[in-house]
């Protein structure tokens, strides 16, 4: 279990002040101006050391990230955008970020900025978080009127212009490249990649895109050391990570934890538990709407971490703990799923636009029963013709989590075909 | 498939002669394109659109997504896609409080059928319909990123969360009455922190 004094965001359920008073008594922008003098280097090289792993989904090396940016500004400018449109289901830890500690991630803006050679960032945060960007730009205007950010930031020689952009309900401007032609002011649609952002992105201009909490570690990492954070959790799945715990526990919450702690463990000790005890336990999406579902069979074991859970077949996606008792209809749960990718899909790409729609009515279908065994075959064929078909991932989540029904689930499916189709011969 | 009034093309209902800007939101605008680089107006159109939406009263009318072409030197077209693209923009009026019902699978899970139920019992109407008084729309949307706290539902700005029948009942009517109605947990949860300290 993680202990006190490790707790990144000490301010995660909002009991304490959230504006710039009560962020300084926290620690956040001590000696930020010495951090800054230390060089783009000595930071991006303590992100990369900390083994940092992108908390956005996708788990990749921050560090890594970062250094993809050209060296220099050259003829353009360089942007960091911070990725706050939060609508993975399951997942709402940003927002504790944003309405919270706002100024963690305002400090990790400047920081990361700073280290990237980017003067100017963009905070892209979903338009239903109205009353979480309004603390947002509160605290940027505090940080502003006190000479942490603007012109010479902390003092430290550096100009850094920080700007709030609220977007108007659309999953898919989670993806980066959708969401800087959201941010360009078009609909958001994934662009094909190369070119990727960190040569040609906002504005055609070498851009970062990073998640809020990825961001909002890194002033943490510089002030306490890249080995401190890489010390906790396993190797190359370092540091802490806040958990959403959702669906059928009889405590629902959000908790930093260790990378890597068992999944059991973080319910019980949580989540109060799964409603009914453990054994009442059926399914759990281990990390949002979508990465394939775990059977209980898993979950006695399984680690929650990245590496762990694509040993599973599953994956760490944005840690947002979906957790299903027994009287869950999973096929239902499950085709909810399907509804949300087609309305979400963008239109772009035919498999995906076409395929999320086929793929809901046939959930539809089976929640009834009513469906011929090899349309179930079909159904997954079709899954795999969408998945990797598509420019973005849309395509992928929207055929995991009904792979994940099928390889778990196959025979409850089954079942209900059978006796579907005998109520019907009765009729 | 419910009926959600963000995400309709037509126009066949009164549509009002003209839109012009309040003098309050020429100075928003203002403040808003100072954000972008200059070249690049355009990024605005999202906030802009938004402001047009509240400044005539939850919906985005013909002349209003007129007016923000203009206001930013842009095609008709563009901002028309722009604002069928999103589903936060209602092309058709809506009521006085446009509630939003949670479907997603972590809301389903803990009960949000029940509460889309007795929303349209409550209005008397059918998914995004508005109430003869004006004074509700209710429609289902996909997740609204509160999962720790479902299931929830969204009223204009503001999140109300750890919901059940009753509750939601209970705020129905008082908006209905015009009371104050607290946002936030309605079961006396810091956030979403657990209610028992583990």
């Amino acid at each position: 279990m993680l202990k006190a004094e490790n707790k990144i965001f000490s301010n995660l359920y909002g009991e304490k002040d959230w504006r710039l008073k009560g962020a300084m008594a926290r620690g956040t922008w001590n000696n930020t101006k010495e951090l800054l003098l230390k060089g783009k280097d000595f930071i991006l090289e303590e992100v990369k050391k900390s083994g940092l792993r992108g908390r956005g989904g996708a788990g990749f090396p921050t560090g890594l990230k970062l250094s993809f940016m050209p060296k220099n500004i050259e003829h353009k400018p360089h942007y960091l955008v911070v990725n706050a449109d939060e609508s993975e289901p399951g997942t709402c830890k940003d927002r504790e970020i944003l309405r919270n500690d706002p100024h963690l991630l305002i400090e990790g803006c400047l920081l990361s900025s700073f280290a990237i050679s980017a003067k100017a960032c963009y905070i892209y945060i979903r338009g239903e978080y109205y009353n979480e960007s309004s603390n947002l730009q509160q605290a940027i205007n505090e940080a502003y009127e006190n000479g942490l950010i603007g012109k010479n930031a902390c003092k430290s020689g550096w100009d850094f212009d920080l700007y709030l952009h609220r977007g108007a309900g659309a999953y898919i401007c989670g993806e980066e490249t959708a969401l800087l032609e959201s941010l360009e002011g078009k609909k958001g649609q994934p662009r094909l990649k190369p070119p990727f952002p960190a040569a040609v992105g906002l504005y055609g201009c070498p851009t970062t895109v990073n998640n809020v909490e990825t961001i909002a570690v890194i002033p943490t990492i510089i002030r306490r050391g890249s080995s401190w954070f890489a010390d906790i959790g396993r190797p190359k799945n370092t540091g802490t990570k806040i958990f959403c715990i959702s669906g059928h526990v009889n405590s629902p919450c959000n908790v930093e934890e260790e990378m890597g702690i068992p999944l059991k463990e973080l319910i019980e000790k949580h989540a109060g538990g799964v409603r009914g005890g453990w054994e009442n336990l059926l399914a759990v999406i281990p990390g949002g709407a979508s990465v394939p579902l775990i059977p209980k069979s898993i979950c006695d074991n399984v680690l929650m971490d990245f590496d762990s859970l694509q040993e599973v077949q599953s994956g760490l996606g944005t840690a947002a703990v979906i957790v299903m008792d027994k009287s869950t209809d999973i096929i239902e749960a499950i085709s909810r799923l399907s509804h949300f990718y087609m309305h979400e899909s963008c239109g772009q790409c035919t498999p995906c636009r076409e395929g999320t729609g086929w793929l809901y009515r046939m959930m539809t279908k089976m929640i009834k029963g009513d469906l011929l065994s090899p349309e179930v075959d079909k159904l997954l064929s079709v899954t795999k013709q969408v998945e990797g078909h598509t420019i973005c991932a849309l395509g992928d989540a929207a055929a995991w989590p009904i792979q994940g029904l099928l390889r778990h689930f196959r025979e409850d499916v089954e079942k209900r075909i059978i006796e579907h189709n005998k109520i019907k011969e009765v009729a | 498939m419910s009926r959600h009034p963000g995400l309709i093309n037509k126009t066949e209902f009164p549509q009002p002669d003209n839109f012009s800007w309040t003098e309050e939101n020429l100075r928003k605008i203002d403040k808003i394109i100072d954000k972008y680089p200059k070249k690049r107006i355009q990024s605005a159109v999202i906030p802009i659109l938004d402001l047009a939406q509240k400044q005539n009263g939850g919906w985005l009318s013909q002349k209003a997504i007129e007016k923000v072409a203009k206001t930013l030197s842009m095609s008709i077209i563009r901002v028309m896609e722009v604002a069928t693209f999103y589903s936060m923009f209602n092309l058709e009026p809506v009521g006085k409080n446009f509630v939003q019902i949670c479907r997603t699978t972590p809301c389903w899970l803990r009960g949000s059928d029940k509460l889309t139920k007795i929303a349209k019992k409550f209005t008397k109407c059918e998914l995004g319909q508005l109430s003869e008084d004006k004074l509700f729309t209710i429609v289902e949307v996909e997740c609204l990123g509160a999962c720790c706290n479902a299931p929830m539902v969204q009223i204009n700005n503001d999140y109300y969360e750890d919901l059940n029948e009753n509750i939601l009942l209970k705020i129905l009517e008082d908006l209905k009455n015009n009371k104050d109605v607290k946002s936030g947990s309605q079961i006396g949860r810091i956030n979403s922190k657990p209610l028992k300290q583990c």
